[in-house]
């Protein structure tokens, strides 16, 4: 699979994929999406870029075993839920800013939420993948 | 009193951690727990003696009536300063008889497990809490009769103890719930102004053989007697104090505790006669043949297990006022020579009565407290049991028409304990002291000392009846006949009737003690018959069952998941297809459904054919690689019906299980053949079956409304509370967001235990 | 429509169960991909399917319209092919630890104690 054009194509794949990514999961509030595609979106860019390049260089890239991406999603996800207990609400109480912000929309736990689903979805994909793919 | 009855099983979960701790020899000090409890309960006894009774109650269950109700009157309390007595004494002896024994914590637990049970039991006045008592002293007899856990006998015996006894619980609780559904209250003391409502219920009969059953199996009446001499492969202590002094002495106080409740009936009397009869002279007659010491004593105590059941039977004021003195004497004179028996058997090595006598020479004040309680056993005055005698005697002769049969049934089993006794208890001290024991000497005080204060307990009470008359058998016989007591314990009576069947009794049985003498010859005479007896009956039937249910689990487990398999779903099949086909009438409300369109139309041939090429190709690749095409035509459907959401993940997922197949595919080997035709027409068949249930209960399903309250309110509320416009991703990750998080962790469970699997364990295996 | 749908649930309930029958291992986890996926489709549909009308609300409303796709189902199998991805990957694992240990993938030679491998 390491052909010339699947490699220049990849590196170029990357960042454009992962770009998407986050889009989608910016506007899952909105429009189809979420952390849960998002994140799907962006291990995908990973596992196309190691396809191509060797499982060596993306991690590289990466620069930290995506495993330690699932306790901080899980905690991101966390704090989130449970802020609103610092408000006097219950814990998972949506909170929300005042004024929108512009291209993703008002902002608010839910979206911190979704983002901790994001990187555990990426940490756990590209778990999963690495470690079969080195364990060959 | 709750503090009483805990702190026993308190002590029994701290003793294995502190006693290791203590690098002390002496293991004396735990007798102070049951000391303290007798001195505790003896300090109540003046409260019993003016009132009666004493209640406790605490909340424990409320709302299904489970309460720890404790009702102290004298039944219980002669029941609890036997346990808490002959406890104190049992503990002290343990310390000496099992000294430095490797367990010997574990055996302290047990033990005092066993007490708390066996207090809470006398002193429970719920039903249920009395079952509960009830199976706890079951269980604690358990481990005790096993303590030797490396003898297969001591394991064997533990399991049928437990089997009996066990089954006997059952009875009990059915018996309790019986007797609750009829009075609709729990405590028994409440029960007794009842007693008329319950001997009219159409239950009775059956409350009556449950709580009979239940209590034959923990006394060890025949034809259940069998598990008591197994029993004896517990260490002495243990025999002493379960197997003679208390927990199998919880029968005959289950009896007496509902005489008050059911009691005075011709169905409560005429079957306790008879088996209280049949089992005090079958026994009695069995222990003049045995030739080991303990099981001499087994079936002496089976007998007079035998008698007290009898006297309840009889229910009359004098039989009562007779079970109520000869539980104590038994109690005093049966633990003395279990105990003195430990002694022997601690010292010489040996059980068996013909090679035992002349001990006295060495270990004289064993042999002083022996013959005390062989002459308390006896009925010889001026010992307690004598007292007990006279008292059976004058309750069978008060029986009107049954009385000179009933009284020479009595007679026979008193001649034949009383040769027992004298077996055990003087045979092996008298006569000459053979060679080989000559070296012996005596023990510590800490194991002669109990069997001697029981043994001067059994002349002392009967040169002083008047000690216990009005503190302790007084409210016993009060609480048991509801009337104020007229008698009083005497030691002479004058001459009459009575004494001359004692002297009798005492005459031929001495007669027989010198006439008989024990041996194999004799003890292989009995066991000739073994092969009709309950016990190998009971073996037969559990050997069969073992037999069934071994086979019945070989059949079912038998390790191969797709037999599993088949098993659950040819039920599941079955259940569907009866009820499709007899409950409900099947119609497809075509009206309602949307049209076919070409594409749908096409996407949907192509998954069924992808379907087909999965599950028929040879070659792996080809399998994956359809079930991608499945899962991208999933995505289609999605799409098609207003679902994008799951369509975009169903992408991204269905990318990335094709990429983990083929990635760990092209490490296993090709599919290769492995079942035949015939097998895979079955599993085709029983599959296109099940399928096609599925696809009916679904069609079926479909005409059901479904209720959309909660679609609704989400619908209605995802952008005015959860500011979304994507209603999907709002219930993901707000209105139901906590299954998501839960969902994220367990997600990344899954990958830590795949990293483990691969990572950490080729680790382990290289260093090997 | 439906009919059709009816009748694929009931095929791949079907296939997963006769693959789940079979004595391979990788078979087995096909078996069981292929029953999740009835599964989820047996969710959807008993949500009644509606075409066009996905559950997102639009710009210019505060709620959805009259007629709309059921969210829950929606929100129940997203929530399903996720975890069952998770599940997927563990099993496959297995196997590949399981074919290293015993060199085969069929289930009955792995039918054995431990003392024997």
């Amino acid at each position: 699979m390491k052909t010339i054009i699947f490699k220049t194509a990849s590196a170029y794949l990357l960042p454009l994929l992962l770009l998407f990514s986050v889009f989608i999961l910016l506007r899952g509030h909105y429009l189809p999406g979420g952390g849960f595609v998002g994140g799907l979106m962006a291990a995908i860019a990973f596992v196309i870029h190691s396809f191509a390049n060797g499982i060596d260089k993306t991690k590289n890239i990466i620069k930290f075993h995506p495993g330690f991406l699932m306790p901080v999603g899980l905690l991101l996800a966390l704090t989130a839920g449970s802020l609103p207990l610092a408000f006097g609400d219950t814990f998972m109480t949506g909170l929300w800013m005042k004024q929108s912000v512009p291209v993703i929309g008002s902002v608010g736990t839910a979206l911190f939420f979704d983002t901790g689903v994001y990187l555990v979805v990426i940490g756990v994909t590209l778990t999963i993948i690495f470690t079969i793919s080195e364990g060959l | 009193m709750l503090i009483a009855v805990i702190s026993g099983f308190v002590f029994a979960l701290v003793i294995p951690l502190i006693m290791g701790r203590l690098k002390s020899k002496s293991t004396l000090w735990a007798a102070l727990l049951p000391l303290s409890i007798f001195v505790f309960f003896l300090s109540i006894l003046p409260e019993i003696q003016d009132n009666g009774h004493v209640r406790i109650s605490y909340q424990w269950v409320p709302s299904i009536g489970v309460n720890l109700d404790f009702y102290l009157d004298g039944l219980s309390m002669l029941f609890v300063l036997l346990i808490s007595g002959i406890g104190t004494l049992v503990f002290i002896y343990t310390s000496a008889y099992l000294k430095g024994h490797h367990f010997l914590d574990r055996f302290y637990a047990y033990l005092s497990m066993f007490m708390a049970s066996m207090l809470g039991l006398v002193l429970s006045d719920n039903i249920y809490t009395l079952f509960i008592f009830w199976e706890l002293t079951s269980i604690s007899s358990f481990f005790l009769i096993g303590f030797n856990n490396d003898s297969e006998a001591s394991r064997k015996s533990a399991l049928t103890a437990l089997a009996i006894t066990g089954i006997g619980g059952l009875f009990l609780l059915a018996a309790m719930v019986g007797l609750g559904h009829v009075t609709q209250l729990n405590q028994i003391s409440a029960m007794s102004s009842l007693s008329e409502v319950i001997q009219g219920n159409n239950l009775y009969g059956w409350i009556l053989l449950f709580l009979f059953l239940a209590a034959f199996t923990k006394s060890a009446q025949f034809p259940f007697h069998f598990w008591l001499p197994g029993a004896m492969k517990a260490p002495t202590p243990v025999s002493t104090y379960l197997h003679s002094a208390t927990m199998v002495k919880a029968g005959i106080y289950l009896l007496a505790r509902f005489t008050p409740v059911l009691g005075n009936h011709e169905w409560w009397n005429g079957p306790l006669i008879i088996v209280g009869a049949i089992t005090m002279v079958y026994a009695a007659i069995h222990a003049l043949f045995r030739l080991d010491l303990k099981g001499i004593l087994a079936y002496s105590t089976i007998s007079a297990l035998g008698i007290l059941v009898f006297l309840i039977g009889l229910g009359t004021s004098a039989a009562l006022l007779a079970a109520a003195v000869f539980i104590l004497v038994h109690a005093l004179y049966k633990a003395t020579l279990f105990l003195v028996t430990g002694i022997i058997d601690h010292e010489t090595g040996t059980r068996d009565v013909s090679q035992l006598g002349g001990l006295n020479k060495v270990m004289l004040p064993v042999g002083i407290a022996a013959l005390l309680a062989a002459i308390s056993n006896a009925g010889i005055p001026p010992s307690f049991g004598f007292v007990g005698k006279d008292l059976i005697y004058a309750a069978t002769l008060g029986m009107g028409d049954l009385a000179w049969p009933l009284t020479i049934l009595a007679i026979i089993t008193n001649v034949a304990l009383l040769f027992a006794g004298f077996l055990a208890g003087i045979k092996p001290f008298l006569g000459k002291l053979p060679e080989r024991f000559q070296h012996l000497h005596l023990p510590g005080p800490a194991m002669y000392a109990p069997p001697l204060i029981l043994g001067i307990l059994c002349i002392l009470f009967g040169l002083a009846p008047f000690l216990l008359e009005s503190s302790l058998i007084q409210p016993v016989v009060a609480g048991l006949t509801g009337t104020e007591p007229d008698f009083h314990l005497q030691l002479w009576h004058g001459f009459n009737l009575i004494l001359l069947l004692s002297v009798i009794t005492i005459g031929s049985g001495t007669a027989l003690y010198f006439i008989l003498k024990p041996s194999e010859n004799l003890l292989s005479k009995v066991t000739a018959f073994e092969g009709i007896s309950p016990e190998s009956i009971v073996r037969l039937i559990s050997s069969g069952f073992a037999t069934f249910s071994s086979g019945w689990t070989r059949f079912f487990q038998n390790g191969y998941l797709r037999y599993y398999l088949i098993t659950i779903l040819s039920f599941i099949s079955l259940m569907l297809a009866y009820r499709l086909f007899t409950g409900i009438t099947l119609y497809v409300d075509t009206s309602t459904m949307t049209a076919v369109t070409f594409y749908e139309a096409v996407v949907l041939i192509i998954m069924a054919v992808a379907i087909l090429f999965t599950v028929f190709s040879k070659s792996r690749l080809v399998a994956v690689a359809s079930m991608g095409v499945v899962g991208y035509s999933f995505c289609l459907i999605f799409l098609f019906y207003s679902a994008p959401d799951l369509a975009m993940t169903q992408f991204s997922i269905d990318t990335l299980t094709v990429i983990l197949f083929v990635l760990v595919l092209y490490n296993l080997p090709k599919y290769l053949k492995l079942s035949d035709t015939r097998d895979r027409v079955r599993d085709g068949l029983l599959s296109l079956a099940f399928g096609t249930l599925i696809s009916i209960l679904t069609l079926e399903v479909m005409n059901e409304t479904v209720s959309k309250e909660t679609s609704q309110y989400y619908a209605e509320n995802a952008y005015i509370l959860g500011k979304g416009k994507n209603v999907v991703n709002v219930i993901l990750v707000d209105f139901r967001g906590f299954d998501t998080m839960v969902e994220i962790t367990v997600l990344a469970i899954a990958a830590i235990g795949v990293f483990g699997l691969l990572k950490l364990h080729l680790r382990s295996t290289e260093k090997e | 429509m439906e009919i059709l749908l009816v009748i694929i649930i009931g095929l791949l309930y079907a296939a997963g169960i006769y693959m789940m029958l079979r004595r391979s291992l990788v078979k087995l986890i096909i078996g069981l991909i292929l029953l999740g996926n009835g599964a989820n489709l047996l969710i959807f549909l008993l949500g009644k399917i509606v075409k066009g009308e996905p559950p997102i609300i639009a710009d210019t409303e505060k709620m959805l319209g009259e007629i709309y796709a059921d969210p829950v189902p929606q929100a129940l199998i997203l929530t399903a092919i996720v975890i069952s991805f998770g599940l997927q990957a563990f099993a496959i694992i297995l196997i590949k630890r399981a074919y290293k240990v015993v060199k085969t993938d069929d289930l009955d030679e792995m039918n054995a104690t431990d003392e024997d491998l």
